[in-house]
């Protein structure tokens, strides 16, 4: 008995150590990521930085706008969300309300595996298939745009936004979907004003996670979206080359010297995208509590 | 997850990060000591020198099975980083190291030594439906600078010119910056490409665009444009490359820090033998 004891103590002590270095992991990121950021602002105003339109990291002087990247990013992420949201929502709906349950059943492992992969081989079936079928379709002088990097990062967003919100409008009590029924209402009306309303704060939380998903990602988005650092108009930009924070990073990390200014203009620009994704972190994770809230009365 | 299957889990993780934690130890002193049985060597940096010192190194290791060479792409500022933290013994460059990155390396305590290993043609590459088939140096530099946007100020169809480039880390983007464009600032709306395929693969698709590859990536999906710098246009041919007659040749190196010891340099004197210098011509580049 005693050495069963020892062993589950054993257990118990490694799984809160390997827990610890998570924690641990996390603040020494963080302390080095600002510290290495801040470091920037020596010889830079952070207004420049951040109000700058022109990221030019080699010419001298150099010039450190995040304005390109950032609107970059948010026109990318913003593509990929009005397309990814309206079909993962009609998906789930399907998925946990109208179709067979063997059907669900298909259907469901096909969205797992497009969560399993990899960026880079989106980022390949983008650049070959998406982007020559862009510049056709669209008589684009290139398809290297936004718009291909949107729909990478729908198609990748799509298994997160499905499940998330399946999840939210599985939790819908049956109580309140049979009472309207039960009134006359068509299996239509009762997801339309009924279902979805319920599972509205759930559904938040999936889009959340979603832009998540999509503003972090680095490779796809660097294959396909030309990666040029110029402010896209909106939403004309959709349709041009725009170069994102996480592609530069990726891009220009390689060559730099440690502790020069580049270097620290990166960690800047890593700060902010680290703060952007934080906070859509604690946005989602709020609204996915309230709605357990909700669940509880 | 019953209980057994946790602890077999956490097992396997404790034995595997045991295992990769040894294993990054044992690789340190093997380095370090350079013993006489196993040696190994690191070489990184220019992706155009990659395709090359792969050949190379596979060449060598058959003939020497008790060597391992280890090559990592990134760019020729990247190998050069890596090299002035001491992290690699040879970096490869297709570009000669700027003055800041000599001056860095003296602070490091690293002495770099310049060894020209073969010679590198660029080609300019356009799409094969593209008429246009050739750019004098003036051109080229008014299209990349920003000054021509569309094929008919250069004798093509009224299209717009899509220009790419490859990424800041990488040597060609700086030869063709000072040798092309006299220093200027690469146009803000090019496309940026992380690699050298990504641009023979956006050229081949797509016939608005024009971009450089190294000669050794030329193959049929894409043309090779001639080239004038004021004596004719020269097409990037192997006897123009070698008679100097392209403009766009530049010599490719290796760095070490110091004279090359070891197996280092018995890499690099493999390089310059007659199998090596046949290696060479097999992957596209032209001996020093």
């Amino acid at each position: 008995m005693l050495h069963r004891k020892k062993k589950e103590k054993a257990i118990e002590s490694t799984l809160l150590m390997v827990s610890g270095v998570t924690v641990v992991a996390l603040f020494l990121l963080c302390f080095f990521l600002f510290r290495e950021g801040f470091l920037l602002f020596g010889d830079h105003s952070i207004i420049s930085f951040i109000t700058g339109s022109s990221w030019y990291p080699s010419s001298s002087p150099a010039k450190f706008g995040l304005l390109p990247l950032l609107t970059g990013s948010l026109i990318v992420t913003a593509g990929a969300i009005l397309l990814s949201v309206p079909l993962g929502i009609a998906s789930a709906v399907y998925i946990s309300e109208l179709a067979d349950p063997k059907v669900a059943q298909l259907i469901k492992p096909f969205v797992e595996i497009l969560a399993g992969i990899p960026s880079v081989v989106y980022g390949f079936f983008g650049l070959v298939i998406v982007v020559p079928l862009l510049q056709d379709l669209l008589d684009l002088p290139t398809g290297q745009t936004a718009l291909a990097g949107s729909i990478m990062l729908g198609m990748m967003a799509l298994p997160t936004i499905i499940s998330v919100s399946e999840d939210a409008i599985n939790s819908v009590p049956a109580a309140l979907k049979e009472g309207s029924l039960a009134l006359g209402s068509t299996k239509w009306q009762t997801i339309y004003r009924v279902v979805l309303p319920a599972a509205l704060s759930g559904i938040s939380a999936a889009v959340m996670l979603g832009i998540g998903r999509a503003i972090g990602e680095t490779m796809t988005v660097m294959m396909v979206t030309g990666n040029t650092a110029i402010i896209p108009g909106i939403p004309e930009g959709l349709f041009d080359p725009v170069r994102t924070m996480t592609a530069t990073i990726a891009l220009e990390m390689g060559e730099v010297p440690q502790g020069s200014e580049h270097f620290h203009a990166l960690f800047a620009v890593g700060s902010v995208l680290f703060l952007i994704t934080f906070i859509i972190n604690l946005i989602a994770d709020s609204v996915k509590k309230k709605y357990r809230l909700q669940e509880g009365v | 997850m019953s209980k057994k299957s946790m602890s077999y889990m956490i097992t396997l993780l404790l034995v595997t990060s045991l295992a990769l934690f040894g294993a990054g130890c044992v690789g340190n002193d093997t380095t370090d000591s350079g013993s006489e049985e196993m040696q190994s060597i690191i070489i990184k940096g220019s992706d155009t020198v990659l395709p090359l010192a792969q050949a190379e190194a596979e060449e060598f290791m058959i003939e020497n099975p008790e060597s391992t060479i280890s090559i990592i792409g990134g760019g020729s500022g990247v190998g050069i980083a890596a090299l002035i933290d001491g992290e690699v013994d040879i970096a490869m460059a297709s570009r000669a190291m700027k003055g800041s990155e000599i001056e860095n390396a003296q602070t490091n305590g690293v002495d770099p030594i310049q060894q020209t290993i073969a010679w590198d043609g660029i080609s300019i590459v356009v799409n094969p439906e593209n008429p246009v088939s050739d750019l004098t140096f003036e051109q080229l530099k008014a299209i990349y600078v920003g000054d021509i946007s569309n094929w008919n100020e250069v004798g093509g169809e009224d299209r717009e010119i899509v220009v790419l480039s490859r990424d800041s880390s990488s040597g060609t983007y700086e030869y063709f910056k000072d040798e092309v464009m006299e220093g200027n600032e690469y146009r803000a709306d090019a496309l940026i490409n992380p690699s050298t395929g990504a641009i023979t693969q956006t050229v081949s698709q797509n016939q608005n665009a024009i971009g450089y590859v190294g000669v050794a990536y030329l193959d049929e999906t894409v043309k090779a444009l001639a080239v004038d710098k004021g004596s004719g246009a020269e097409e990037p041919t192997s006897e123009n490359i070698l008679s100097g007659e392209y403009p766009l040749a530049r010599p490719l190196y290796f760095y070490t820090d110091g004279e090359p010891t070891g197996l280092a340099l018995e890499f690099i004197e493999f390089v310059s033998s007659e199998t090596g210098e046949e290696t060479i011509f097999e992957v596209g580049y032209f001996p020093a």
